[in-house]
């Protein structure tokens, strides 16, 4: 009976989560996927062909019959989408890139404070990350504008004459990924610069290596999974990102999650923005099986 | 330790902290500026706040948002509990692989692509865009945020109590509210408000998933937003803001107290 009812329970455990993410996380895919094969009409829903299971086999293989690449030969054909691909991709690197630069110091300064005001400062890294993402990225339009409080700053300071000109460029963008990303990245180095023996540092530097050399052949390595696991949460999100180059970027900036938006709610072009979505989703693949891994190791390796 | 290491920690902690709270600290002081100007300030005012409680719109919005945050983020917990425990408690199972990754990759899924296929989904079974779907879709991508706090626990929980209820012949049931549960309930919680606070912030998996008369918060600011920068968007921000720290505050001390009665307790069971 014990047994019965335990491995009923286990069924359960198991497949309410399981089917749940089946449904609303698996099975839209698929939806996405077929929708970028149809062609847009002016219907309710704003494609064709849709397939009708109640229609009977034939009316179901006609309509599959009509499915077609064109929305991906539209993607290659038109350079806008290859240079919205490509500067997604570049944006997001290099805002990885600095975040890292930003984020790395304050990691390692939490993680060699003093035990008693560490929790502390773990909760102001956090609080931020509590308040709105929209809201964080809202702050910056008043800093950056023209007539904002930067250049007034900068002004006052005579650092400058004339205002920079910084909100709606790329420049805007950086900063605000940078920004509304930095807690991604500081908690998991800091979990893995906490965790490091510091003896060995120690070591090193009785031996006479420079602390900076220390640093680089030591510390620097060790905490490697903690900035591969960051980078990761930095940068997937980072390309497909629409809210910050929206508020913050300009003309110029050409990202492809704008890109998206714009051919979905724009155009109310379905097909062509699933399209966009099945492209940018392979190009995200390799990165998100390789952090899916590496988040799949730490677990393992805490047990 | 290397004292010129630790004035540039100590640096580096000021000019990163500094960064990360200036622009919200401007934030919340230029809501209370008398001026239209965000940018240029005219003295102290309240008069943001007032015409921010008589705007309808905005009450209705805050209304939708906290509906559908208390009910994505209590079901996102029961979910994302059961994700966990799956993960951690059954190591084989068909289509393990398969089940995690639909648990990690939602972690940094970009929100347009979430976004566009729940909608596609939808639209496809025939669901009438609302508060429902927005809430549906809230629910998914927030419980995979409450199973990976969760599995973090579960993985240092030491499983002999559990084996012990089970061979005084408790069911796998009442082992898991009487023993499993109270062990792992801090984490539950801090899931349940990682699933609250990311509901009521999210603006693209909403706008896409949401229909007519169900206008959240964050949509509101948006399209507010691209209408220019006022002090009425820095008062609703400030106020959502002051929601958030308060809950974490109390959160944090609750917690204090709980470490110190542990602590006290310790303290008492050595002496006797």
């Amino acid at each position: 009976m014990q047994k019965l009812i335990a491995s009923v329970v286990s069924r359960l455990v198991i497949s309410v989560p399981y089917l749940w993410m089946v449904i609303f996380f698996l099975i839209p895919f698929i939806i996405v996927f077929k929708i970028s094969l149809s062609q847009v009409t002016m219907a309710i829903p704003p494609y064709t062909p849709t397939i009708d299971v109640a229609a009977g086999w034939q009316a179901m293989v006609n309509s599959i019959s009509q499915f077609s690449w064109d929305n991906y030969a539209f993607l290659a054909s038109d350079p806008l989408y290859y240079k919205a691909y490509l500067s997604s991709v570049v944006i997001a690197g290099i805002s990885t890139f600095l975040t890292l630069l930003v984020g790395y110091p304050i990691a390692y300064g939490m993680a060699r404070a003093p035990a008693t005001v560490r929790s502390t400062l773990l909760m102001l890294v956090i609080l931020p990350f509590w308040t709105s993402f929209l809201i964080r990225v809202y702050a910056w339009i008043g800093i950056l504008k023209p007539e904002g409080l930067l250049n007034q700053f900068l002004i006052w300071a005579n650092v400058i004459d004339t205002p920079l000109n910084i909100l709606n460029t790329n420049t805007a963008v950086l900063i605000g990924i940078v920004y509304s990303y930095l807690p991604f990245l500081v908690l998991p180095i800091y979990s893995t610069l906490e965790k490091m023996d510091y003896s060995l540092v120690e070591a090193a530097e009785d031996l006479g290596c420079p602390p900076i050399t220390a640093f680089w052949k030591i510390t620097f390595p060790l905490s490697m999974p903690g900035v591969v696991a960051g980078c990761f949460l930095v940068f997937i999100p980072a390309v497909g990102e629409f809210v910050i180059p929206d508020l913050l970027g300009g003309s110029e900036t050409l990202m492809i999650g704008k890109t998206l938006w714009n051919e979905f709610s724009a155009n109310r072009d379905w097909p062509l923005s699933s399209a966009v979505a099945v492209v940018l989703l392979a190009l995200l693949v390799v990165p998100i099986v390789l952090f899916q891994r590496a988040e799949a190791k730490a677990q393992e390796s805490e047990k | 330790m290397n004292t010129t290491w630790s004035r540039f920690n100590i640096v580096s902690l000021v000019i990163g902290f500094a960064f990360l709270y200036l622009p919200i600290v401007l934030l919340v002081v230029f809501s209370f500026n008398e001026s239209r100007l965000v940018t240029v300030w005219a003295g102290f005012s309240t008069k943001w706040y007032v015409s921010l409680f008589n705007n309808k719109s905005f009450i209705d919005a805050a209304w939708v948002t906290i509906r559908v945050g208390l009910i994505s983020a209590t079901c996102a917990t029961i979910l994302g509990t059961l994700g966990a425990l799956a993960l951690t408690r059954y190591t084989r199972f068909r289509g393990r692989m398969l089940f995690s990754a639909m648990i990690y990759a939602p972690l940094v899924m970009p929100e347009v692509i979430t976004g566009l296929s729940l909608l596609l989904l939808f639209v496809a079974i025939g669901f009438d865009r609302g508060i429902w779907t927005v809430t549906l879709a809230h629910i998914t991508f927030t419980m995979c945020f409450v199973a990976v706090v969760v599995q973090s626990r579960l993985v240092t929980f030491d499983r002999s109590l559990e084996e012990a209820a089970m061979d005084l012949g408790a069911t796998p049931v009442t082992t898991f509210f009487k023993v499993t549960l109270p062990v792992i309930l801090p984490a539950v919680v801090s899931g349940w408000m990682l699933a609250f606070t990311l509901s009521l912030d999210d603006l693209v998996i909403s706008s896409f998933t949401s229909g007519p008369g169900a206008t959240t918060l964050p949509m509101r600011i948006y399209s507010q937003v691209r209408l220019g920068v006022t002090p009425e968007i820095n008062a609703a921000c400030t106020i959502l803001i002051a929601i958030v720290a308060v809950g974490v505050v109390i959160a944090s001390i609750a917690n204090k107290r709980r470490e110190v009665q542990k602590a006290r307790d310790e303290q008492a069971a050595a002496r006797h």
